[in-house]
Order: C-alpha cells, then sequence, then structure tokens
C-alpha cells in the first residue's frame, strides 16, 4: 500500500513537469472543445489528434490524450445540454433532463451540474483506478498465449453480448476488423496475404489509424450532416456569479446519484465494449428508479443531468484499466489510446508496470490533475463555449475534413492511406444507417496480430490441440464467460420469436 | 433507395466480398490447414474469418427475409433526400480536393476547398472566408512542416519548387 502512494506521489510530481502540465490544460481544452461539438466526441478528438502527438515523449503523448479524454467527457455535456444533440453518444442520456433545463432557462444549473458531477466521477474513478490496476496487472503476470487469445474472444464477445446491436451484423463487424488486420506480410511464415492486384502500398497492411480516422472523421461527419442537415438551434444561456455561487450550492441535491453513478460508470466502463454510453444510461435509470421524484425525470430534473455525466467520466477512466493492465481496450477510445501506444513503443499490458513505471505512474497522476484543471476550466469556460457552439457546420465540416487528410498523411506519409480512409469512412457511414455498428471494427483491427499471434502460438505450443483454451483455469474461465455472452442473446432472441409466434397463434 | 432495399443489396454485397476474400486467399496459394510440424498455415486466419464473414452476411440475409431486422421493415428513405445534397457535395468536394492535392499540393488545395466549402455552401462572409482560406494552410505549414517535421504533399513540380523557395528562406532566416 505504502508503495502506491510513494509511486503515485512520483506520477503526481511528474505530472506537474511544465511539458506534462501544458499538455493536460492543451488536451483538456481540445478535448472539452471537441466534445462540445455535436457529433465530435472522445473517439474523434482522439483519432484526429493522435498523428500530433509523436511530437512529444510517449508520457506527455499520453497525458495529452487522457486529458482529452476527460476534457471530451465533459464537453459532451455541453452540447447536449444547450443545443439538445449530444455531443456524443456518452451524453444522450445528458439531454434527457439537461434539454428541458435549458429550455426552462435553467441551462446554467444544468452545466454546473454536469460539470461537478464529472468532477466527482473522474475522482472517484480514478481513486479506484490507482488500488485496483497494480494488483490486475500483477494477476495478469500468470498470462500466457492461451490466456490472451481467451481474453481477446471475451472482449469480442462482450460486444456481441452487452453491445444491444444487430448480432448477426456485430460479429460481422469483429470479423472484417480482424480480416483487415492480416492484410500484408504474415507474421510467422512472411508470405503476402489479401494484397489486391499485387498493390505494393497494401503489403505494408492497413494501419488501424486510418480506419479509426475515416470511421470517425470522415463517415461521422457525413452522418452528423445528414442527421442535423447542416443546422443547430441555439439556446441562450444565462451567466451571473450570483447564479453560479447559487448553482454550485445545489450540489447536496444530486451527491448521492452522483456517487452511485461514479462507482456503475467505473465498473461498466472496465469491460470491453460497454464503455461510457451504457454506463451513461444505466446511472440515469438508477437515479431515476432511487429517485423519491422520479416523476419529474425528462422534465428537467437536475439529478437526471449529474448521474449520467458522473458515469460517463468514471467510465473513460475504468476503460483505460483493463487496457493499460491488460492490453485490452475497454472502449474504441482506449483502442486508439492503445494503437497510439504501440506506435510509441510501448506494448499495453501488465509488463508496462514493472517495465514503464514512471509511464504508468505518469499517466494515473494526470487523471487526478486532468480533472482538476477540466473542472476549472469548464466552469470558467461556460460562457464562451456556448458561443463557439454558434460555429456553423459549413465551417466546421471543411476543418475536420482537412484535419483527417493532414493527420493520416502525415502518420503514414502515403496518398494511398488517405484514398484508403476516404473508402472506409463512406463504407462505415452507409454500414452504419442499417445498424452495422463500427466501433467492433475498431476495437478488432487494433486487436488483431495480437490476437492472430497468440492464438497461432498456443495451438504451435499445444501441437494443434484447440482443448488447450480450456484446460488451464483463466482462459477456462474466460471462454466460458464469452460463450455465454455470446449463446445468451442469441437464446434471448429466440425465446423472443417464439413467444411472439404462439401471441399470433392465439390472437 | 428505402432502408429495406439498402439492407438486402448491401447484405449481398458484402456476401459476394466475403466469398472474394476467400477465393482470394486460396488462389495466392496460402495454406489454410495445419502444417505438420509448423503450425496453422499463412491463410488459416484471414480464410475462415472470411468463412465467419460470409455465414453472418447470409444469417443477415435469412433475418431479412423473415422479417426479422428492424432495417427489414422499414421503408423510409436509406439517405435523407432533403439532405442528399449536403452530403454529395461535401463528399465530392472532398474528393475533388484529394486530387488536386495531387497537382497543386496540399496548401493550394486545402485553400480551394475551405474556400469553396465556407463561400459557396456556407454563403459565408469574405472576411472570414479569407481569413480561414489564409489561416489554415499557414497553420497547416507552422504545425505539420515546421514543427513535426512532416513534408506534405506539394503536387506537380513547378509547385513543389515554389514550396522549396519558401522552405530555403525558413531554413535560412527563421530557424
Amino acid at each position: 500500500m505504502v508503495d502506491i502512494f510513494t509511486l503515485l506521489a512520483a506520477g503526481l510530481a511528474q505530472s506537474f513537469e511544465p511539458l506534462n502540465l501544458f499538455m493536460i490544460v492543451v488536451g483538456c481544452l481540445a478535448g472539452l472543445f471537441i466534445g462540445a461539438m455535436p457529433g465530435l466526441g472522445s473517439v474523434n478528438g482522439v483519432a484526429i489528434l493522435l498523428p500530433v502527438t509523436f511530437l512529444v515523449p510517449p508520457t506527455a503523448a499520453i497525458i495529452f490524450l487522457a486529458a482529452l479524454y476527460y476534457g471530451a467527457m465533459y464537453g459532451g455535456a455541453i452540447s447536449s445540454i444547450t443545443l439538445g444533440i449530444p455531443g456524443a453518444s456518452t451524453a444522450v442520456a445528458t439531454v434527457f433532463d439537461g434539454r428541458p433545463m435549458a429550455q426552462a432557462g435553467k441551462a446554467d444549473q444544468a452545466l454546473s451540474a454536469a460539470a461537478v458531477a464529472s468532477f466527482i466521477g473522474g475522482t472517484i474513478s480514478v481513486v479506484l483506478f490507482t488500488f485496483f490496476a497494480p494488483p490486475l496487472a500483477i494477476f495478469a503476470l500468470k498470462f500466457g498465449p492461451q490466456e490472451e487469445f481467451a481474453l481477446m474472444v471475451l472482449a469480442f464477445a462482450t460486444f456481441i453480448g452487452l453491445g444491444g446491436d444487430d448480432i448477426p451484423k456485430t460479429i460481422f463487424m469483429i470479423l472484417l476488423g480482424l480480416v483487415m488486420a492480416s492484410v500484408g506480410f504474415d507474421i510467422i511464415t512472411g508470405q503476402p496475404r489479401l494484397v489486391f492486384f499485387d498493390m505494393v502500398e497494401l503489403q505494408r497492411g492497413i494501419g488501424f489509424l486510418v480506419l479509426a480516422i475515416g470511421i470517425y472523421g470522415i463517415g461521422e461527419m457525413l452522418w452528423t450532416l445528414e442527421t442535423t442537415k447542416g443546422k443547430v438551434e441555439i439556446h441562450a444561456v444565462k451567466t451571473t456569479w450570483g447564479r453560479f455561487k447559487k448553482n454550485l450550492g445545489k450540489v447536496k441535491q444530486y451527491l448521492p446519484t452522483t456517487s452511485l453513478g461514479s462507482v456503475v460508470g467505473f465498473f461498466v466502463g472496465t469491460l470491453p465494449a460497454a464503455g461510457a454510453t451504457p454506463a451513461s444510461l444505466m446511472s440515469y435509470g438508477l437515479a431515476k428508479t432511487f429517485s423519491k421524484d422520479s416523476e419529474s425525470f425528462g422534465k428537467g430534473n437536475v439529478s437526471g443531468v449529474a448521474a449520467p455525466e458522473a458515469a460517463n467520466n468514471a467510465a473513460s477512466t475504468g476503460s483505460m484499466l483493463p487496457m493499460i493492465t491488460l492490453g485490452i481496450p475497454g472502449s474504441p477510445t482506449t483502442a486508439i489510446l492503445l494503437g497510439g501506444m504501440i506506435i510509441w513503443g510501448l506494448r499495453p499490458g501488465p509488463l508496462l508496470f514493472t517495465d514503464k513505471p514512471d509511464f504508468v505512474w505518469g499517466l494515473i497522476g494526470s487523471m487526478y490533475v486532468a480533472n482538476l484543471v477540466t473542472v476549472v476550466l469548464n466552469l470558467a469556460l461556460i460562457p464562451i463555449f456556448v458561443r463557439v457552439l454558434a460555429m456553423p457546420f459549413t465551417m466546421l465540416t471543411p476543418i475536420i475534413f482537412v484535419l483527417c487528410f493532414v493527420g493520416v498523411f502525415s502518420t503514414t506519409d502515403r496518398m494511398f492511406d488517405v484514398w484508403l480512409m476516404m473508402v472506409l469512412g463512406a463504407g462505415g457511414y452507409l454500414l452504419r444507417k442499417l445498424n452495422y455498428p463500427v466501433a467492433p471494427a475498431v476495437l478488432a483491427i487494433v486487436l488483431g496480430p495480437l490476437a492472430e499471434r497468440s492464438l497461432r502460438q498456443s495451438l504451435i505450443s499445444s501441437r494443434g490441440d484447440v482443448m488447450t483454451f480450456f484446460d488451464r483455469p483463466i482462459s477456462l474461465a474466460c471462454m466460458l464467460i464469452a460463450l455465454a455472452l455470446i449463446i445468451y442473446p442469441v437464446y434471448l432472441g429466440f425465446r423472443r420469436r417464439r413467444a411472439r409466434a404462439s401471441y399470433a397463434d392465439e390472437g | 433507395m428505402t432502408m429495406r432495399t439498402a439492407e438486402l443489396w448491401i447484405a449481398i454485397a458484402l456476401l459476394v466480398g466475403s466469398l472474394g476474400l476467400m477465393w482470394s486467399i486460396h488462389s495466392d496459394g496460402l495454406s489454410i490447414e495445419w502444417i505438420e510440424g509448423r503450425g496453422p498455415g499463412a491463410g488459416v486466419w484471414p480464410f475462415w474469418l472470411s468463412a465467419g464473414m460470409a455465414l453472418t452476411c447470409v444469417w443477415t440475409l435469412v433475418r431479412w427475409f423473415r422479417s426479422e431486422t428492424a432495417e427489414s421493415h422499414d421503408l423510409s428513405h436509406y439517405i435523407d433526400p432533403e439532405s442528399l445534397g449536403l452530403v454529395g457535395i461535401s463528399f465530392l468536394s472532398l474528393t475533388a480536393m484529394l486530387l488536386l492535392v495531387h497537382v497543386v499540393g496540399t496548401y493550394i488545395s486545402v485553400a480551394l476547398f475551405l474556400g469553396f466549402y465556407m463561400r459557396v455552401i456556407g454563403k459565408h462572409s469574405w472576411q472570414i472566408v479569407s481569413s480561414f482560406v489564409i489561416g489554415g494552410p499557414i497553420f497547416i505549414y507552422f504545425l505539420f512542416e515546421w514543427q513535426l517535421s512532416k513534408y506534405l504533399p506539394k503536387g506537380w513540380p513547378i509547385f513543389e519548387e515554389g514550396f522549396l523557395w519558401i522552405d530555403n528562406y525558413r531554413w535560412e532566416y527563421l530557424m
């Protein structure tokens, strides 16, 4: 325990180094801005700005992106409340009560509640992270290739089981991401695979960033242009010092739901595929269930804003836990962070704690600082952000498109990848409209090479015996949970169909 | 095209694509079986994943015929006709910008794209448009070429030489 405090103190000291502190402030600001933009969330911000981080050392880079992730979670609430458009899917639940509050002229109260709840959620989750991460890393050191592969199967299975989307389409997107990851030279035999028309450019494979920026930059903007028709409606936000103090004084009203939402958010966030969106929706549901005044939810109850905001911030920290300790991302954003870490030459996983303690504890320390910096910035900048939100889409869209092009080119140095990004972005947009979830494909392209390597290592060591995944206790447990997660929704669907059929027969 | 029709055609296209991937692996002579003493062949992983993709497409098609997916009984437009123009022109103008990058390079094409989008589509004032048209490329040059030392495409030699002059000036007087 003493060790943890010593390491945490070193991490905190590291996050106060001038460059790192600068990165925190810039990251939080950029995150707040990106999160507040309708249609853009942390995943878009991290994907688009990842190439920029190659300028600084890995610790400063991850601190910047983690701060951006935090900032975007805070920022998502701003457009949810003032515009009625969620900045990202993670802020959908915030609209339910945030929008009615804004319409009733209480936008400042909703924004303050969102900021304070986000701070509480972030703080509780980072404390949980500090104490949960090291033991989990020690436990994960016992992992061999069998356990690694089983864990990845579990990560994919959670997308199927908890994702709630169309099951065959979810499986298709996972497999598509894995196939895309296998383009290029085979890791063991060195043979070229899926290099269509002998295109030299494909021999280097498809970078995850090309897919991520294509989907979350180009595809998402096309989607937003279609759904909003390029127009947004602004609600005036009154901001005075007196009202600000009064709003902060109302924390007691929503403290219990915020605390509950934070704990729920953290644990849901640690589950791969679950992430911040279901965490915020669950938290909203719990707040409504336990409220004495559940009737007022959806009509402008401040707890309805605070609960999902606390949960989505807590989930963002939670989703970093499996990424850092196991090398398994808990959300699309952390999948991109994981890819970034691999580019920086770091291998996320249990060994990171022993090999790169400066990096890990610097990141944890920066989470505490970023949380504090973001709440201060958020409260101070509410009036300014409301003005920036008036930026029309016809100004925002070309800027994002240009950033996507320059971002991909500067990472890969090839126009081929820029064109590939366009194709993947357009494809992602068209598939997403038909309920094909895009996040599993991004997760799969990041995990693909690791999954294939661990599968082949396991099979080679067991001389082709598939039962090797069921002989070892940890991999057996992961496989059984994964199987349950895949079978359960299929079984539920089957039962629903039977019930419908018997109802129709009776009718 | 309705959502219902789009779901059918896209599922068929994805099925054909998945089968094409399997055929490509087979025709490249990659082994899709266990090789004694060496383990799984190079084609095992992508081949069987593609087979899985094909199966999920068949599953979606079966669900479509049985009207089990939400989209299979959705008769609304696949792409909202009201937004089709905006989405289409955004995508086409971006494509045009990327084509121009090969000819006139990054900076001129970015300036033209920003100018077109903001002035023609956005109908913003010349003052705003010109600040983005001039400021955007300068910001990109400063961040990517200067700070990150990333060489962005400059197009045909005549345009590249123009930028070499700017680069020389920077190296001589500003570094």
